[in-house]
């Protein structure tokens, strides 16, 4: 599996789970007394019909939702889950002005700290961007810059990753690429992952929670066979993805 | 040929047709000279005056550079602290705000007043007008971070003691607000000559201004164009000299426009 020695570096896998999860905005009641457990080293795909609240509860644990902070979240270890969240967004989010491996090494430079270039270079090589460390973001494709934030993202090296729809503005033969790239990189981290795609929910979780209604709820928990990443063409996976869309549908 | 040259070469032709036309208005009219002279009878005066229109110069520029130089400062601080300060913005944008509407050219009379005839009197007026349109257009590239950007590093500095929004300020915000700093840049580029002649007009003893303001009571009139003519060059120089600095210092800002 590429990238298998990057799993790890530092932290001891851990779990988050969210108990009695409360979110309003307003009068609208996204979710209410909603439990969700995401286990240690493991990755959770949470899937739901758009609007449902994933992305909000997602940035709820991340600690970016200023509507959210009441909320109970505790980690399997008992030490603080502030600090050791990672979190890649749909969008690239890579800074223009700034080179790709400045981008990749961006959480050092706001830390404070020196960026470790020889790790940034070595993950940069893991995403296949390592002749492109010196472009700036406007140079790469949409591909490449996903790869990028890929980068950005283990090189935080932390313990839990966060990730809202992080593959879906890309073409279909890219999204499977980059998901088979992340699922090697990411293997042995607590991974949550918002997707409104079925198939790529069946793909990299271990487990698969739908979020549904309003206020909305965990409505069903699957655990597919076998180890992600799971090959796309996989005739299962494509009965278990038709599946799940008639339950969103419904 | 090259973008560049052709670039200079169109701006070398739009000069000779300006001076042309300059030229064939003073034939086909048969204006005096003493109210329109000829492109060649104020090119012989600037030669004739040159040391005198060469000191002139120097003292406006000077208070151009030096208005430049406090303005854009002061609108910069000016803009970072308004947005660092929420409750510093919602005393200060307001009276900004009325302030930017005081036609500034009224204050000369008492800027003189105050200042002297000397240098500062049209350092301060320069600034004065360089202010606003610095901190406006800062304070609000500082305002339109992208907000995705913002979480991001609110992620990588959670936990972390206290640096996090200085952080975010300093290797994303002001960043991210320094194309539309360029802009403010380039407006104060524009308005900094005014200031300065402004002044020299209401009262001094030396600078273009003054100069051109001499030669006229004097009925030198080609002093007058030939002052008026360097004090051109000398704010066109400024304008291009700040937009070509700014493209070269923010390659990462797309020009949305196609290549000219």
């Amino acid at each position: 599996m590429p990238g298998s020695e990057f799993v790890m570096d530092t932290e001891v896998p851990v779990g988050v789970a969210l108990r009695g999860g409360t979110l309003a905005f307003g009068d609208k009641v996204i979710f209410e007394s909603l439990d969700l457990d995401i286990p240690a080293g493991r990755t959770t795909c949470l899937l739901g019909p758009s609007g449902v609240g994933k992305s909000s509860l997602l940035r709820m644990i991340a600690g970016i939702s200023p509507e959210a902070a009441a909320n109970r979240l505790v980690s399997s270890d008992g030490g603080a889950i502030e600090g050791r969240i990672a979190y890649m967004d749909q969008r690239d989010l890579l800074l223009p002005w700034l080179s790709v491996l400045d981008n990749v090494s961006l959480g050092a430079r706001l830390r404070g700290a020196a960026p470790d270039r020889q790790r940034a270079q070595a993950l940069l090589a893991k995403v296949g961007l390592a002749g492109e460390s010196k472009s700036l973001p406007a140079a790469l494709s949409g591909g490449m810059r996903q790869r990028a934030a890929l980068a950005r993202t283990l090189m935080e090296d932390r313990a839990i990753v966060l990730m809202d729809e992080p593959f879906s503005s890309l073409d279909a033969l890219t999204r499977l690429r980059l998901q088979d790239l992340a699922a090697g990189l990411l293997a042995g981290r607590t991974v949550l992952l918002v997707t409104h795609d079925p198939l790529e929910a069946l793909r990299l979780g271990h487990r698969i929670l739908v979020m549904r209604g309003s206020p909305a709820r965990i409505a069903s928990v699957l655990e597919p066979d076998g180890l992600p990443p799971r090959p796309a063409d996989d005739p299962n996976l494509h009965g278990l993805a038709a599946a799940i869309l008639a339950e969103l549908a419904g | 040929m090259t973008n560049k040259m052709q670039s200079i070469t169109r701006g070398l032709v739009s000069f000779a047709i300006l001076i042309a036309a300059w030229q064939a208005l003073v034939w086909g009219t048969g204006v005096e000279f003493f109210i329109l002279p000829g492109p060649w009878l104020v090119l012989h005066s600037l030669i004739a005056n040159l040391e005198l229109v060469g000191r002139h110069a120097a003292i406006t520029l000077l208070e151009i550079v030096l208005g430049l130089l406090c303005g854009c400062g002061l609108g910069m601080v000016n803009a970072i602290s308004l947005s660092w300060f929420p409750k510093v913005r919602r005393w200060l944008l307001p009276l900004l705000v009325v302030a930017q509407a005081i036609p500034v050219f009224a204050l000369a009379p008492v800027l003189v007043l105050w200042l002297g005839y000397g240098l500062a009197s049209k350092v301060m007026m320069a600034s004065l007008i360089i202010f606003f349109p610095v901190t406006t257009a800062f304070l609000d590239g500082l305002r339109r971070t992208e907000p995705g950007w913002l979480d991001l590093a609110r992620t990588m500095t959670a936990g972390q003691a206290g640096s996090g929004r200085w952080a975010a300020l300093r290797h994303i915000r002001i960043p991210a607000a320094l194309p539309a700093l360029a802009s403010g840049l380039r407006v104060a580029a524009a308005v900094a000559p005014i200031g300065a002649v402004v002044g020299e007009w209401v009262g001094s003893s030396a600078g273009l201004g003054y100069l051109m303001l001499h030669a006229n009571g004097r009925m030198q009139i080609d002093l007058l164009f030939a002052a008026l003519f360097v004090l051109a060059a000398m704010a066109v120089t400024i304008f291009f000299s700040i937009d070509w600095l700014l493209r070269r210092l923010l390659p990462w800002q797309p020009d949305s426009l196609p290549n000219e």
